[in-house]
């Protein structure tokens, strides 16, 4: 049937708020980011000017290009470190059996479960009693919190999927458990790597309480934290053209991974089905 | 002289055990079928053959030497299984030279093989294709051709016939007994559900229920003398006719067993009378069901056509000399003279 010219028109508002809802925000701090001075209490829906004094002036201020890079290290090391923990534990957790495994795997998921408030005060003792205050690696320790429930179940869960007669085959044909992981698994788990890997990323990425308790320098600290405590040339002013061209600019690497594996996401999320 | 050895072989999983001290002697060279229902423990034993189950208790020898304790690799044994297990991201010549690649073949020598077999199954084509590029049979193809590059003493298939739809099957089937003629010095070990391919393939059938073995023997050993009457409705198709009551206490047994293919049907005289209930008109062959008054449901086969309305009376006579006959146990009982 044929839908009517009443239900076309809702279809289309519904997207449209939808898409509104979605796109707004980083809309609007594009256009801010843009405008300078006076121009930027004024509201305005469409670009007036290209002024690129603000992307300027945060780049050419020292630390911020550090803390992007701060960013950057802290969320690949995260990404490498718990996909590697990730896929070795997926094997064990999916394919050997031992005694425990079901407790274990609960175990990891409740985890997952704390607030990040909850254990912040423990995991600060934690971190100095190992000399990582204010150090990067206070971060990449503090992000498998959340990054290594996710990924152990999901990679656990998809490795499951695979058929155990593929893995038996490897086996027959004398590869060691490594090589099979190494040159069975890993080709066939990619899409479900890159999903994952990703979504790390992005949580590490846009991390901000756990960032903004460990660290205590400027040239420590990661974008969002960098942001949230840009200052102005008085305490009375708040540098808002400053904030949104740096707000716009950590968002573009995300932006950019997404695109470039945007396929690889979508056969990832729907994935399991391995036929041979 | 024997192959693969099992003895006293028995497999618990946990407090079940799924197969009891089983003992069997497989010749080299020889084509053998394991067959029995599903949950016999008949896949199971194939993969303690090749190593993927370890052995609870009893010993395994190939040409003499123990192989408990040996790495499935190590064993001079390749499997073809049941859902081909392809790698599905390798192309067919990475599929069939990765078991060479491990085992440190050189370069030359792998691509030799490979193409030797890719050639005895006419799969040359095929090479730089993906799994998923490929039909059933082709895959099919692949993997035995996987399973042929490794030279294996002992050949295991594990039910592979059944991905494939009825046409291909009996295509495939014959093309299996086809390959074993090529390889007369590989012992072939073949698990099925299926008591046909197990009569057109097998030198020898082993028959498997309840995790012990019921009999073993050539085909036609198991269809003329069947050792249990488990066997007896096993083996042969349709199943063979069981008789309770009083035409088996007038032998002196409890179940008195008649092929389908052994009863003379006439619509004049006979030892039985009955009536029709349905019949299966296959073309070759004609199944007629009749309800015999005193004896019980009987199917008959009649060779060629055969034309009975449902309630026509028919008589039926059953060939003396092909009639078995059990005890409560399912044991055959000595034939007594003339029904």
């Amino acid at each position: 049937m044929k839908p009517g010219i009443w239900q076309r028109i809702g279809f289309y508002a519904i997207v449209i708020v939808i898409v509104t809802q979605a796109v707004f925000p980083f809309y609007y701090a594009i256009l801010t980011s843009l405008e300078d001075g006076q121009a930027l209490f004024e509201v305005n829906y469409l670009p007036k000017a290209l002024n690129l004094t603000n992307y300027r002036a945060m780049l050419a201020e020292g630390v911020f290009g550090k803390q992007m890079l701060n960013s950057v290290f802290v969320a690949s090391v995260v990404v490498v470190v718990s996909l590697f923990l990730a896929v070795t534990a997926a094997f064990a957790l999916s394919r050997i059996r031992f005694r425990g495994r079901g407790l274990l795997l609960l175990t990891v998921l409740s985890v997952s479960m704390f607030p990040q408030i909850a254990v912040l005060s423990g995991l600060f003792e934690v971190i100095r009693f190992f000399g990582l205050f204010n150090s990067l690696w206070s971060l990449v320790f503090s992000y498998m919190i959340f990054t290594l429930p996710f990924t152990v179940w999901v990679l656990t869960t998809f490795m499951r999927n695979l058929p155990v007669e593929i893995e038996e085959a490897a086996i027959m044909d004398g590869a060691s458990s490594l090589t099979i992981i190494r040159r069975v698994f890993l080709p066939l788990m990619w899409p479900a790597m890159v999903t994952t890997g990703l979504l790390a990323f992005i949580h590490a990425w846009n991390e901000f309480l756990f960032a903004l308790t460990f660290t205590s320098t400027d040239s420590q600290r990661t974008v969002p934290v960098a942001i949230a405590l840009v200052s102005g040339r008085s305490e009375f002013e708040i540098p808002w053209g400053n904030i949104m061209a740096a707000s716009v600019i950590v968002t573009l690497p995300l932006v950019a991974l997404v695109l470039i594996f945007q396929r690889r996401i979508v056969s990832g999320l729907t994935a399991g089905a391995v036929k041979g | 002289m024997a192959t693969v050895e099992l003895i006293n072989v028995s497999k618990s999983f946990g407090s079940v055990e799924v197969l009891r001290d089983i003992n069997l002697s497989l010749e080299k060279g020889k084509f053998v079928v394991f067959v029995g229902p599903s949950g016999c423990g008949k896949s199971t034993l194939l993969r303690m053959i090749a190593g993927l189950e370890d052995i609870t208790s009893g010993e395994l020898r190939i040409d003499g030497q123990p192989m408990n304790e040996v790495l499935p690799a190590k064993r001079g044994i390749a499997m073809v299984f049941q859902s081909y297990a392809l790698y599905p991201h390798m192309t067919v010549f990475e599929n069939m030279s990765f078991g060479l690649e491990q085992a440190k073949l050189s370069k030359p020598e792998i691509e030799a093989r490979v193409q030797d077999a890719a050639k005895m199954l006419q799969i040359e084509g095929l090479l730089d294709r993906k799994p998923k590029q490929l039909s059933g049979g082709q895959r099919q193809r692949v993997a035995i051709g996987r399973a042929i590059t490794r030279d294996p003493r002992v050949f295991l298939f594990d039910e592979p016939l059944s991905n494939l739809d009825a046409a291909l099957r009996v295509d495939t089937r014959l093309e299996i007994a086809a390959l074993s003629e090529r390889l007369p010095d590989t012992t072939m070990i073949y698990v099925t559900h299926d008591q046909v391919e197990a009569m057109t393939l097998a030198d020898r059938i082993v028959v498997l229920n309840g995790g012990i073995v019921e009999q073993v023997g050539s085909p036609m050993d198991l269809y003329e003398s069947p050792a249990s009457e488990f066997v007896a409705g096993f083996i042969g198709s349709p199943r063979m006719n069981f008789l309770k009551g009083g035409v088996a206490e007038a032998h002196g047994a409890a179940t008195y067993g008649i092929r389908p293919e052994h009863i003379a049907l006439s619509d004049e005289r006979g030892d039985w009378s009955g009536r029709v209930v349905l019949t299966e008109r296959l073309g070759s062959d004609t199944f007629v069901h009749v309800e015999v008054k005193g004896v019980g449901p009987v199917n008959v086969r009649v060779e060629g056509r055969a034309d009975f309305a449902s309630g026509e009376t028919v008589y039926l006579s059953p060939d003396p000399a092909s009639v078995h006959l059990f005890d409560p146990q399912g044991r055959p009982v000595v034939r007594s003279v003339t029904p």
